[in-house]
């Protein structure tokens, strides 16, 4: 293996481990009271956000949804304004007025935020895809949403008016078997959510959303083909929700054998694994990353806690620009 | 200066804002070849193409969505919707991502969503709504009805170059049945400033859109009963020009709130409540509000024309509220 795939290598593990790291601290801090809202966890959706964040370039920009904290790491985004957005301070991306990883945007990062509403995000992208396409600039916006969330209209009407444009666009949806409580079965009839792109004329694959070089690689294609006026594609990518919808929930209604079965595949520790196989990864590499990330988080953390919360007396500010 | 329909007011000016700044697009339902259900887009496509005066599909949840996500990026985006009722399949994008977005994330979002608005024309329940209540209600949205020609190209260029979402409901009713003297060249009418349309001094008509018209009627044949009535013509929705309504109320102690959206919490509700506040020791007689009532617009002429308000049923309450 050329060094080069081992720094490869290397990094996306980083990205996940620190995607992992961020939001196990985030819950830490939560259930220190220290968090007034609520936080939605990225456990078992790492490869996907990092995998399909990792194949774009640059000037791309990224509209993902609420268990997309690689993506939003990749792009540059600190795990310190990460904790004061969850912490509601003011050095936050959203100066203390949206709550968790909503409206965490950043243009200058091409991080679009998001709004609960979810699939709107498909909807803004189509907005950035369309800005690239009229200017001719080469660059693509890449969105994320979920299964639940295909069954809203928005879906689509996002894929027909992308495909009818024919926009620089990838749309990543992330298949976790559940919307809240409600499983997969209740959630659509066709066996594989894919299918759903050829109905609007582009094309849809199917990735394990476990395995991040497969989701970067089909990522990799797709950027490719929208830069070069190929137009949108659809991504599924499979996964399973290892935690609550959110912090509150306990989730009791998701079969434990079913979490013990994708407990098996877990994204990380399964990566992890090959890399110590294939020689890209010992014990001291391990170490010294777990070293750095620790760093990254506890410095973080302690830039958030130190921030202060916003003035009151700014509450009616902005709203107008 | 030339005499001009409000239509062709609102067509000059998108033709020239397209044409002095090239981050101006517009996107709707057949805008382009048909050139707009009302004419209103005529000859852009001719004069701009499919890259910047886009048919789009139907799906107005999409097309704004796009057009907040193109603003984002720094284009300057005129959604039509074909008719106002219509905005209703794209409230989400506007309510929730476009109005708060500024507030959330300090990016500004310079989109221009019209919609011909209102009735009189025996359109039916679905052709004829005035939603602006909806959008007044939400912070971070600009609600913008102009009742003449002059002020439609001037606010409409105003709102294309203003930073923020602007909803600009553009009356039906008025489209060719007001003419005006319009300047040919581009102009700016200021969003947020109400227009004393008519001066008089027993009883402020407070109204806006296609009722200004018909209140200016009703002042005049009011005039003939020594009845003297200040029409104001709010022409922004939100935010509202406070201070030109209690100038006004202040000289004369009386206001009659006008307009052809329903009653309940309607913009007459929200008038009333600034009067109160501001200026109860003016008032000589409580405020009247002639509004449509708490129906769904009908369509049969009989029907429509007992729902809508017109000189008529203004200058009945007028006489009621002037003998108080």
């Amino acid at each position: 293996m050329l060094e080069s795939d081992k720094t490869d290598h290397i990094k996306l593990l980083y990205w996940m481990m620190l995607t992992r790291a961020v939001d196990d601290r985030t819950i830490s801090l939560a259930k220190l009271g220290k968090i007034p809202g609520t936080i939605f966890s990225q456990k078992g959706h790492e490869a996907i956000s990092v995998g399909a964040a990792c194949a774009l370039s640059a000037a791309d920009v990224v509209a993902p949804m609420h268990r997309d904290l690689g993506a939003y790491l990749v792009r540059g985004m600190t795990p310190g304004r990460i904790f004061s957005q969850a912490m509601a301070r003011s050095t936050s991306p959203s100066q203390g007025r949206d709550v968790n990883t909503h409206g965490m945007g950043d243009i200058e990062l091409g991080i679009i935020g998001y709004v609960s509403h979810l699939p709107q995000a498909m909807t803004v992208a189509l907005g950035a895809a369309f800005s690239f396409q009229y200017r001719n600039e080469p660059r693509v916006a890449l969105t994320f949403t979920g299964d639940g969330a295909s069954s809203e209209g928005a879906f689509s009407e996002s894929l027909n008016l992308a495909a009818v444009l024919k926009l620089p666009i990838v749309f990543i949806l992330e298949d976790n078997q559940y919307a809240y409580s409600t499983p997969s079965k209740y959630q659509y009839a066709i066996t594989d959510l894919a299918a759903r792109a050829t109905a609007f004329g582009l094309p849809g694959m199917t990735v394990s959303g476990n395995n991040v070089l497969d989701v970067r690689r089909t990522t990799i294609k797709a950027i490719h083909r929208a830069r070069n006026g190929g137009g949108p594609t659809l991504i599924k990518a499979n996964t399973m929700r290892m935690e609550g919808h959110a912090l509150h929930d306990s989730a009791e209604y998701v079969p434990k054998e079913l979490l013990d079965k994708w407990k098996a595949k877990d994204p990380i520790a399964n990566y992890k694994k090959m890399l110590y196989e294939k020689k890209v990864l010992n014990r001291r590499t391990e170490k010294l990353l777990l070293e750095q990330i620790n760093k990254e988080v506890s410095n973080g953390e302690q830039w958030a806690e130190n921030s202060p919360y916003p003035d009151p007396s700014t509450l009616t500010e902005g709203v107008y620009a | 200066m030339p005499e001009i329909t409000f239509l062709q007011a609102i067509n000059q000016a998108l033709h020239q804002e397209m044409e002095a700044d090239n981050t101006v697009f517009m996107l709707g339902q057949d805008i382009g070849i048909l050139g707009g259900a009302f004419k209103a887009t005529e000859g852009l496509f001719d004069k701009f193409g499919r890259e910047r005066v886009i048919d789009t599909p139907m799906c107005e949840y999409a097309f704004s969505g796009l057009a907040n996500g193109a603003a984002l990026m720094g284009l300057r985006p005129i959604v039509e919707f074909q008719f106002a009722d219509f905005i209703s399949t794209g409230f989400d994008p506007i309510v929730q991502f476009a109005a708060t977005h500024h507030y959330r994330q300090n990016n500004p979002l310079p989109i221009v969503f019209r919609a011909p608005w209102g009735g009189g024309s025996y359109a039916g329940p679905f052709h004829s709504q005035c939603p602006e209540a909806w959008f007044a209600h939400t912070a971070g949205l600009k609600v913008v009805i102009p009742s003449n020609p002059y002020d439609a190209k001037g606010l409409l260029i105003s709102a294309i170059r203003d930073p923020n979402p602007v909803i600009f409901f553009e009356p039906k009713y008025l489209y060719r049945s007001q003419s005006g003297e319009v300047p040919s060249d581009a102009y700016t009418v200021d969003l947020g400033l109400a227009n004393v349309a008519h001066t008089g001094d027993d009883i402020s008509i407070i109204t806006y859109g296609a009722m200004v018209p018909e209140a200016i009627t009703a002042s005049k044949i009011l005039h003939k009963s020594n009845i003297s009535c200040e029409v104001i013509d709010l022409r922004t929705i939100s935010p509202l020009d406070s201070q030109t309504i209690l100038d006004s109320v202040k000289k004369t102690g009386k206001v009659l709130v006008l307009h052809e959206a329903r009653k309940t919490a309607g913009i007459g509700a929200e008038i009333a409540a600034i009067v109160s506040e501001n200026a109860f020791e003016y008032l000589d007689a409580p405020i009247t509000r002639v509004t449509a009532p708490d129906t769904p617009v009908p369509y049969s002429p009989p029907l429509e024309n007992a729902y809508r308000p017109n000189s008529d049923s203004v200058i009945q309450a007028a006489k009621t509220l002037y003998y108080f």
